[in-house]
């Protein structure tokens, strides 16, 4: 019972970095209709940024805040000046171009800060909070921000007038023309706001597993479960599903099937999900009269 | 001044079998190349090359799925792998002949593809592609599992040996496991050009292009579909086995997801839905990395990235696409001066 | 005699290298009423996208004393230029509000908003009672109003309709029609209407044009036209 009790927790708290990578997709989903597959590489290349101001001697909270900056403008400059300039923009040229932005990353990543493991540090205490022994500080107060971020997000889609001008442009770019939204703009708003909470979820990630440019890569995996768990339109839903995932995943690796198979145990719920039902548990099944 | 069709139909017609004449005599003279080419190149050389040879294949089979059929993989290295350790273990665990391996490799592969291609079907675009992905991000860890160590030999992969010329002709391993390959290839690309010129061919092109228009035209989208995963994952396995034979070892990490972006790669940089983009791209995929490195030493893959960009931006049709247009415009230049000139 | 509200002259446009328009030149009044009438390909959805800069233009387009044919939709829209286009581009997976809402995206006196909503609920009480349900499921007519509608919700001076009797049962277009008579006589919103329809056109309009092949063939007001004889056995059947 301990160890279930433990391995539940872990789980959580394995979900909530899970889910904070899932609200980037679901994020860049919401305003592009693409599935960002840089994500992860983006948000490993953001937390170096902050790991080298902080080297640097700046505040944990000063760099925190300026990475979330630095981030939010190269998403939207990936978006205006890569994205948005493709010919034709087939889904198979799109792929090929986030591919093409994933091994820049990370390899530049590589090449500039080197393949050494570096050490990032949590601005929570480091001892474990009210005495107890199953969750860290730093598991909880990185599960807050999660749910803080996606508060944010859903205010902001749901009671702000440039949030339902995102969701209009990514579904409809011509009639949000004609209402007068900017949709160029709108993409690019989309993509540095992914960016920017792919920046959090790293430096959230990185106390925990260390610093290096190949962090993100099973995470991306374990994220993409989880937005499509919880519907790839849905920011609750992507929260909700990280969790899912995170507990799934450390019950199914504890007692069925072994820790080595988690990664696969998550790839067989990607293909699941597609297959059975696509939308998720939270999507919006989209109606659409013939 | 307008020719009447009687006089411009000769010159035309004329123009077409000289071209194809033409093309006749090139890929005569490649063949005769690569026949002559373990002889004059060291060892090694002809190590890479047949390297080269086991990468086009594999880069037909993703080019058939993709290119030809529009269903986009980013996983094409787990059926490399397949292909890889099939060879792998039928020689070492079971003492399978060297030969014998690769159509064996083909046909598991095949019907892995085939089955693979089931779900596979419910999946367009991008969540094709993300299923893919993860295949693709998960491999090596299934490889590297306990329950199947005895089989895959673990983390540290298994090694196998060179076979040796057979009937005591005077050809070093190196050379005569070219040979092999180049044969295995020919009859692969021969294959694959068969397929994709005929009702096959065609019928895949529909499908990428206007899938319900295609249907409606009674071609089973499900079938060719599912099939387009069999071929592509075939030749793919093909690939992968005569790879490992040549490199000799194969081992989990060799077949990480950057093993199936090297294929994308391949693919977009050779030309999509293009038989001699195979070639082109697998050239590129062996040799450039070394180039790559000598240009950045940290970064090889970041070169690959701003390729794989650049390429999208300035050549989409990859590089037999850009030939295949450059070869168009010398033959309509040609035309039009043949025309211009007269008739007879 | 007071500038025209939008003064169209030579205007050319296509799709590629297929031209449709060959030389239109038009105008109107600020609060008139305007029809062009013209069979399939003729040009008339395409002089409503070229307005708008949904295509590539040539010649020149004064609208509300601005030349606008080199600017963006979306800068022409906040000019005070409403589209109903063609197909009616509701956005299917937004609510009805929330479309309505995105239609007032640009105004800055965000207040008026709120009571703007409430006029137009006034105009389409179907409207109101589906106002949270998701616009994709709205019938044909319903989702007509909500195009209109949103249209409207950007207080524009010029509204620019694409076919609004498409594909709607007769009932439903004579109460759409009437709407708008209402709301061009209310709000003073000039309309500028493409319709197949053309006993339709002719009753509401004030003023009507012929559009064959990419030109204005012949203009009047609708009286005239009901008078001209090959109007008569071309577009209104006697």
């Amino acid at each position: 019972m301990e160890s279930f009790l433990h391995e539940t927790f872990s789980g959580l708290a394995a979900g909530g970095i899970y889910a904070s990578v899932a609200l980037a997709l679901v994020m860049i989903h919401q305003a592009t209709h693409l599935l960002n597959f840089a994500q992860g590489e983006m948000a490993m290349f953001s937390t170096y940024i902050a790991w080298s101001l902080i080297n640097a001697g700046m505040p944990y909270w000063a760099a925190f805040f300026l990475t979330v900056g630095i981030a939010f403008v190269i998403g939207a400059s990936i978006q205006r000046f890569v994205l948005a300039r493709i010919r034709g923009p087939s889904v198979l040229s799109l792929v090929v171009v986030f591919i093409g932005l994933l091994v820049i990353f990370n390899s530049l990543a590589g090449w500039i800060f080197t393949y050494t493991i570096k050490v990032f540090p949590s601005p929570f205490p480091s001892e474990p909070p009210f005495g107890q022994h199953y969750v860290s500080s730093h598991e909880l107060g990185a599960t807050a921000v999660t749910l803080v971020v996606l508060l944010l997000l859903f205010a902001f889609f749901r009671f702000t007038s440039l949030g339902l001008a995102m969701r209009a442009a990514a579904q409809n770019p011509v009639a949000s023309r004609l209402v007068g939204v900017r949709v160029g703009w709108m993409l690019a708003l989309g993509w540095g706001l992914a960016a920017a909470i792919g920046a959090v979820a790293g430096m959230m990630v990185a106390p925990i597993v260390y610093l290096d440019p190949n962090m993100m890569s099973g995470i991306l995996i374990y994220a993409f479960a989880a937005a499509l768990i919880g519907g790839i339109d849905s920011p609750g839903g992507a929260v909700l599903g990280g969790f899912l995932v995170g507990v799934l995943e450390n019950l199914l690796g504890a007692y069925v099937i072994g820790n080595e198979l988690k990664l696969p145990a998550a790839l067989a719920i990607i293909v699941g999900v597609l297959v059975v039902r696509p939308s998720g548990l939270f999507g919006k099944v989209h109606v659409t009269r013939v | 001044m307008r020719l009447s069709a009687s006089v411009v139909a000769p010159t035309v017609i004329a123009q077409r079998s000289r071209s194809r004449s033409l093309q006749a005599v090139g890929l005569a003279l490649l063949l005769v190349l690569a026949l002559a080419l373990p002889f004059v190149v060291s060892n090694y050389r002809s190590f890479q090359f047949t390297l080269v040879l086991a990468y086009a294949i594999a880069l037909l089979g993703l080019n058939i799925l993709t290119g030809y059929n529009g269903q986009i993989s980013l996983g094409h290295g787990a059926f490399y792998a397949i292909g890889a350790y099939t060879a792998a273990i039928l020689m070492d665990r079971f003492g399978v002949p060297y030969w014998l391996t690769v159509p064996v490799a083909g046909v598991l592969c095949l019907a892995v593809g085939f089955l693979f291609g089931l779900p596979a079907l419910r999946l367009e675009g991008l969540y094709l592609a993300l299923a893919t992905f993860a295949l693709g991000v998960t491999l090596p860890q299934l490889l590297k599992h306990k329950s199947v160590e005895h089989w895959t030999g673990g983390v540290q992969g298994i090694v196998i040996v060179k076979p040796d010329a057979p009937f005591g002709l005077p050809l070093s391993a190196d050379q005569w496991l070219y040979f092999f390959t180049l044969a295995v290839a020919v009859l692969m690309f021969v294959l694959a050009w068969n397929l994709l010129r005929g009702r096959v061919g065609r019928a895949l092109i529909a499908i990428r292009d206007h899938p319900i228009a295609a249907s409606a035209m009674g071609i089973d989208t499900s079938l060719y579909k599912s099939l387009a995963f069999g071929v592509s994952a075939m030749f793919t396995g093909v690939g992968g086995a005569l790879g490992a034979i040549a490199v000799q070892f194969v081992a989990p990490d060799s077949f990480s997801i950057f093993l199936s972006i090297t294929f994308l790669v391949g693919i977009v940089i050779g030309g999509l839905a293009s038989i001699s983009g195979a070639a082109f791209g697998a050239l590129f995929i062996q040799f450039v990395p070394n180039i790559a490195d000598q240009i950045s030493k940290a970064a090889p893959w970041a070169i690959y990235g701003v390729f794989l960009i650049g390429f999208m931006f300035l050549m989409p049709v990859g590089i037999s696409g850009a030939i295949r247009i450059a070869w168009a415009r010398i033959r309509r230049h040609r035309q039009g001066r043949d025309a211009a000139a007269g008739p007879g | 005699m007071s500038e025209p509200l939008l003064d169209v002259v030579d205007l050319r446009a296509g799709y590629g290298l297929v031209p449709v328009l060959q030389g239109m030149s038009f105008s109107l009044a600020a609060g008139s009423i305007t029809a062009l009438l013209g069979a399939n390909g003729a040009g008339k959805t395409t002089t409503l996208r070229a307005l708008c800069s949904m295509v590539r233009t040539q010649g020149v387009i004064r609208f509300a004393g601005q030349r606008i044919e080199a600017r963006a939709t979306e800068d022409i829209v906040r000019l005070g230029m409403g589209h109903v286009p063609e197909g009616r581009g509701t956005f299917l997976n937004l609510s009805t509000e929330e479309n309505l809402r995105l239609g007032a995206y640009t105004r800055r006196n965000k207040s008026e908003v709120g009571d703007d909503l409430e006029r137009i609920y006034g105009y389409f009480p179907l409207l109101k009672a589906r106002r949270v349900q998701q616009a994709g499921t709205l019938s044909g007519g319903e989702q007509q109003m909500l195009a209109i509608s949103r249209a409207l919700m950007l207080r524009p001076r010029l509204l620019l309709l694409d076919e609004p009797s498409f594909g709607l049962a007769p009932l439903i277009v004579r109460e759409i029609f009437r709407i708008m008579r209402e709301i061009n006589e209310r709000e003073k919103v000039a309309i500028l209407l493409v319709e197949q329809n053309a006993a339709l056109a002719l009753d509401l309009a004030d003023h009507v044009h012929l559009i064959e092949t990419g030109r204005i063939v012949l203009s009047g007001t609708s009286a005239q036209m009901r008078e001209h004889d090959s109007v008569r056995r071309s577009y209104l059947g006697y």
